[in-house]
């Protein structure tokens, strides 16, 4: 199945992040494909490479990068974005920044689309 | 163009003011009406209270959006519905709803259609993905 996901809410203080990513692993490894992955409200928190949590925890936004690197398109909405401080400048590698009309074009050719948050 | 439009349902299910969710959630819905999507709306739960007329944020500090919400019909988004359960459960009634936009040739204010939650599950049935905010 083509799989899209789309995260609103931002990382440690949520478990949105944590639940989508175990969510696309299972789905990866049941041969899903993803059109891609969307940031959107304060999940575009999510891949700051600013953040430094303790070296016992996840690194919620390395792990995502290292998502990007296979290729998936992970993407962060630009309204979300610049509301809340992060630019291109702070991002993990293997993410960009873009418009809402990413997460259109995921909705559309997506065969379902996966939400994560409140 | 042949292929048949992708059918999309936002659901509006929080509070309008309290949190962002509503207000980004707007944004969403008039950046996918200029994409070729069959796009409805349906407010329910505390989702209702956005489509509240007489709403007033200037003591909130923030800028508000009932007025967007009353554009929908300008931006082509015409499929928009209240779910009658959420919106009697709070002491709404159809008076109480906002203007959406008027209608083109009559110029009759839309508002607005107030359905039943088994119509609302129906529509759910056929969309391709349904986002919710």
């Amino acid at each position: 199945m083509k799989l899209a996901v789309c995260i609103y809410e931002g990382p440690y203080n949520h478990e949105a992040s944590d639940t989508a990513y175990n969510f696309i692993q299972a789905a990866l490894k049941r041969g899903h494909e993803f059109k891609g992955i969307f940031f959107y409200h304060d999940g575009v928190y999510n891949v700051t490479k600013l953040m430094e949590p303790p070296q016992d925890d996840r690194h919620i936004a390395n792990r995502w990068s290292q998502l990007g690197a296979t290729g998936i398109d992970i993407v962060v909405c630009i309204a979300a974005a610049k509301r809340r401080g992060i630019v291109d400048d702070v991002l993990v590698p293997n993410v960009r920044i873009s418009g809402l009309g990413q997460l259109t074009m995921m909705a559309i050719e997506a065969d379902r689309l996966v939400v994560f948050g409140d | 163009m042949s292929e048949e439009k992708k059918k999309i349902m936002f659901t509006v299910r929080k509070a309008p003011h309290g949190s962002i969710y509503v207000y980004e959630g707007l944004e969403v819905k008039l950046i996918m009406a200029a994409y070729d999507a069959d796009i409805s709306v349906v407010f329910m739960d505390d989702g209702v209270f956005a489509v509240k007329q007489g709403q007033n944020t200037k003591a909130l500090g923030i800028k508000g959006f009932e007025a967007t919400y009353g554009a929908l019909v300008d931006y082509e988004i015409t499929k928009v519905f209240v779910d009658r359960l959420s919106m009697e459960s709070r002491g709404m009634t159809e008076d109480d709803l906002l203007v959406i936009g008027e209608d083109e040739d009559t110029e009759e204010p839309i508002k607005p259609q107030v359905v039943d939650s088994d119509e609302i599950a129906a529509m759910m049935a056929e969309q391709h993905n349904i986002l919710a905010f």
